[in-house]
């Protein structure tokens, strides 16, 4: 069976155990419908030229976990920032596990998407915001949207500044087979609210899966939203991530996107910008080798006056690795003295390995500043030869310089922990050997 | 009697045979429409051999399976391709007795391009002094070419007259498989120039400045090919800084170039078709598909002025298929009003220690929208690849748009690529920088945008340049508010 028509009999199936007469309920039906009607994406899709998802379709994929699974912390606590109190949601094959999660409702709402669409406290706030910026047409997104089911819910009052970083958690255990994990976050964070976000999705082995997860988190005004993504999974592991990000006056928002592994990586990040002194940071790494294939595709759209944006994806890729940048950089008529910034530099190590990118400006103001930058090459010669000189040897000097490249993206992490975890990630991907957590 | 609506539609296919079939070649006019007798016609009126009819029809027969693109950044009636008329001789212009009873809003322009009265009167269709006749200089030149082996003439004197070289190359740059437009034209196609340069030879002349006034109302299909054999150089220009007023709203040129071993070719292009009223009526499409492909250490470079038509939609590109070839792009386009250019190119790196470089400027003013858009492609044969792009827009007022959809893919780890593109507005303080020191803001917006397209006006050659860096003034006349 086609994995379209096993999800239209599994919506059927779905839609059974839910109340039909919900507002949400509306919401998911209507995205269904969408989908139905628009299929999966092809590589005729301007979106998705450089990016087949044909393979990966193929996959006859478990649509709903069969059983719950447990598994113990000893097991996977490398995977967390374990040398740091954090709150924490822990999801494994799509089902919450309150035994690895550290959730909170004192002064700030830490828990379950579930919880949030059937409690009648925070309807007001899922009322407002769910589904709110989320494309309506988008098939992916409309996937998601209609299987809507789990998540993480955060909502961050007014004036309160969340202490401890929060982490979401996706593990797979791969002992139900293939599987499709179609999480949903919701983030809400009010005015003059701060809070930092760490997500991670990861496979206990290497085995057939694919997330199509979607996260929208409303900035309100003045807030600080720091949101930090780790791709690093195994090799048979897919991810295709939709976030959406809102923004009020003055809000700073920041997405740092490490992708060190996986099978294939698509984030679609959307940033839109609603009021005046906005800053939106977007910075990402990507290391991959293989056969690996990651692709960006970031959209910051500014359709108010003063506004700042800022884009920095370092990529470096050997074997026969694919890597894909597509920014695109959408001014309207009225977001005068815009500020956008994006860059894109590239490595490619192996003479197999390929970069696609295209990094678009839509500008219709006058008074902007607006540029992107974008380099494809390869490690300096000359540098090489200053380090060889010395007595390094050219793996090492190599090793070094290529470190050096994607380093200057880490300097804006703003926890020290996670900034020492990335590091060694990178530092172990690369094969530098650092002798010291920096 | 009662007349059916069946009787009437009788009448009308009849109706069109009547023409199709029984016009006299003499009045070299065909009914409007198209279809495979219309393209058999043309090829017949033109006397071409049966294999150019061939492929003119299989050319017909190719695009009625295509669909019309519509990927590009532009916004436009689509054209109705049963409503234009596919074959007139070169249209007889309105004859006036002296200048005085041109537009005077032409005669103002051409005085400030600076084109000589003489040329301004064959622009208009004056009657010329015999002895200033343009035509007698033009006879020495070719002779001067001959002389040298150069073959310079009209594409359909070049399929009677030298049908191997056309044969050899026609299509093989630019196939009629390859677009909608492409397709039309190889199908239609009225007429169009021909140029050939032996081995080891230099053009000691920039191609067609002096034939420009003859060269003028060759169609709304016009076929190009330029082949520079090993080791020759040709400088070409096309177009014309001289406003036209052409009523043919369509335009689907396709323009080939071909640079055998270590040839080099200079394409330049002024374009200044009709771009509308200030309300966005009217005024030319411009649908051309131009490429070169380049042998061992060739050199194709093509530089662009584009100020003129409603729609301009274009990308002349470089196939680098030999080593250590060389591809340039050098472009200005400048919309004003409500016109809308789709422009950039494509440099397809395939052979190794190929370079390209892409210089892109845009000027977009009033209510226009103006997009680069290019692809850099390294294919993994190409080692030690190299381009440098760099795309810079002008926005004036905010009304107008830029946009730049750039695609670069690389599929070679040697290869190095830049790209850079910014977006700016003229500075408020160099315009006072300027009015400070006595200029009037007009004149500095011009000295402004001079500047900012000073590298690709460089490229131009010498009297060209001239007058196209007036005629970037004269389009943005009146955009500053």
């Amino acid at each position: 069976m086609e994995l379209k028509d096993k999800l239209i009999s599994s919506f059927m199936a779905f839609e059974e155990k839910l109340d039909l007469n919900s507002d949400v309920h509306n919401i998911r039906s209507k995205s269904f419908n969408y989908f139905e009607k628009n299929g999966f994406p092809t590589k005729k899709d301007e979106a998705w030229k450089y990016t087949s998802l044909e393979k990966l379709l193929k996959n006859d994929y478990r649509i709903f976990p069969k059983k719950v699974i447990s598994i113990e912390l000893r097991d996977v606590k490398k995977y967390f920032l374990y040398d740091l109190d954090t709150y924490k949601i822990v999801f494994i094959d799509g089902i919450y596990s309150p035994f690895l999660s550290d959730t909170t409702h004192d002064g700030l709402d830490v828990c379950l998407l579930s919880a949030a669409l059937s409690k009648p406290k925070y309807k007001k706030v899922i009322k407002k915001y769910f589904n709110k910026i989320a494309l309506k047409n988008d098939s992916l997104t409309s996937l998601n949207t209609s299987f809507t089911k789990e998540g993480a819910y955060i909502f961050i009052p007014k004036t309160v500044v969340s202490e401890k970083p929060i982490q979401i958690i996706h593990f797979s255990t791969g002992k139900q087979g293939k599987m499709l994990l179609q999480p949903r976050n919701l983030i809400v964070v009010e005015e003059n609210a701060q809070v930092q976000i760490i997500e991670r999705h990861q496979s206990l082995k290497s085995f057939q899966i694919l997330t199509n997860s979607v996260t929208e988190i409303f900035s309100n005004k003045a807030s600080h939203v720091d949101y930090y993504k780790i791709q690093n999974d195994y090799e048979d592991s897919s991810i295709i991530d939709n976030t959406y990000i809102s923004q009020d006056k003055d809000s700073n928002v920041k997405v740092h996107t490490f992708s060190l592994g996986g099978k294939l990586i698509r984030n679609n990040l959307n940033f839109f910008q609603n009021g005046e002194n906005i800053e939106s940071t977007m910075k990402g790494i990507t290391i991959i080798g293989d056969r690996q294939h990651v692709d960006h595709y970031t959209l910051v759209h500014h359709s108010k006056p003063n506004c700042n944006s800022f884009q920095e994806y370092k990529g470096i890729f050997s074997d026969r690795s694919v890597g894909v940048f597509n920014g695109k950089i959408l001014v309207d008529k009225i977001a005068q003295k815009t500020n956008a910034f994006q860059q894109n530099n590239n490595i490619l190590i192996d003479d197999n390995a390929t970069i696609n990118t295209k990094p678009q400006l839509e500008i219709f103001a006058d008074d902007v500043k607006c540029s992107h930058g974008c380099t494809i090459g390869q490690l300096d010669n000359s540098a090489l030869f200053y380090l060889r000189s010395r007595g390094i040897p050219k793996k090492e000097a190599k090793a070094l310089l290529t470190y050096a490249f994607a380093n200057n993206v880490l300097e804006s992490v703003q926890i020290p922990e996670l900034k020492n975890r990335i590091n060694s990630l990178i530092a172990k991907k690369i094969g530098v050997n650092l002798g010291h957590d920096l | 009697m009662a007349y059916t609506e069946e009787e009437l539609k009788k009448e009308l296919e009849t109706k069109e045979y009547e023409y199709g079939f029984y016009t006299d070649i003499e009045s070299d006019t065909i009914p409007v429409g198209l279809n495979e007798d219309v393209v058999r016609k043309i090829s017949k009126l033109k006397g071409e051999p049966k294999w150019m009819t061939d492929w003119r029809i299989s050319a017909f027969k190719f695009w009625t399976q295509m669909k019309e693109p519509d990927w590009s950044n532009v916004k436009y009636k689509k054209p109705d391709f049963q409503d234009i008329s596919y074959y007139s001789a070169p249209k007889s212009k309105k004859k006036y007795d002296s200048l005085d009873d041109v537009d005077p809003e032409l005669i103002k322009t051409f005085n400030k391009l600076g084109i000589s009265l003489e040329e301004q009167k064959k622009l208009t269709g004056v009657a010329v002094d015999v002895v200033m006749d343009s035509v007698s200089v033009a006879t020495t030149f070719r002779e001067t070419l001959s002389k040298k082996g150069i073959i310079f003439c009209s594409i359909s004197e070049a399929i009677k007259e030298y049908p191997d070289l056309v044969r050899k190359y026609l299509g093989t740059v630019v196939p009629f498989k390859d677009n909608y437009y492409a397709a039309l034209n190889s199908a239609v196609f009225s007429d169009g120039s021909f140029c050939y340069i032996p081995k080891g030879v230099r053009c000691p002349m920039e191609l067609s400045t002096y034939f420009r006034i003859n060269q003028a109302g060759t169609g709304q299909f016009e076929r190009t090919l330029v082949i520079a054999d090993e080791s020759s150089y040709v400088s070409y220009l096309e177009g014309c800084t001289a406003p036209s007023r052409d009523e043919n709203q369509l335009h689907a040129a396709v323009v080939e170039l071909v640079a055998l071993d270590n040839a080099e070719i200079k394409y330049s292009t002024v374009q200044n078709w009709y771009p509308g009223n200030k309300h966005g009526k009217g005024g030319v499409y411009n649908f051309v598909t131009k490429r070169g492909i380049c042998h061992k250490n060739s050199k194709i470079s093509w530089t662009q002025v584009e100020t003129g038509s409603a729609v301009t939609w274009k990308y002349p590109s470089c196939i680098l298929k030999g080593d250590n070839s060389i591809g340039e792009f050098y472009s200005i386009a400048v919309t004003n009003n409500f016109q809308q250019a789709d422009t950039g190119t494509k440099m397809i790196h395939l052979g190794k220690n190929t370079r390209s470089t892409i210089i892109s400027k845009g000027i977009s003013a009033g209510k226009s929208q103006n997009s680069y858009r290019g692809l850099v492609k390294i294919e993994p044969r190409a080692k030690n690849a190299r381009n440098f792009s760099q795309c810079d827009s002008l926005l004036m007022g905010n009304l107008c748009g830029a946009h730049t959809f750039p695609y670069i893919e690389a599929r070679n780890n040697s290869a190095q690529i830049e790209h850079e593109a910014t977006t700016s507005k003229i500075g408020e303080d160099q315009i006072f920088y300027c009015n400070q020191r006595g200029i009037d803001t007009e004149k500095a917006i011009a000295l402004i945008v001079n500047g900012f397209s000073k590298e690709v006006l460089n490229k131009l050659p010498m009297e060209f340049a001239v007058e196209a860096q007036k005629l970037l003034e004269i389009s943005l006349e009146g955009s500053v508010g």
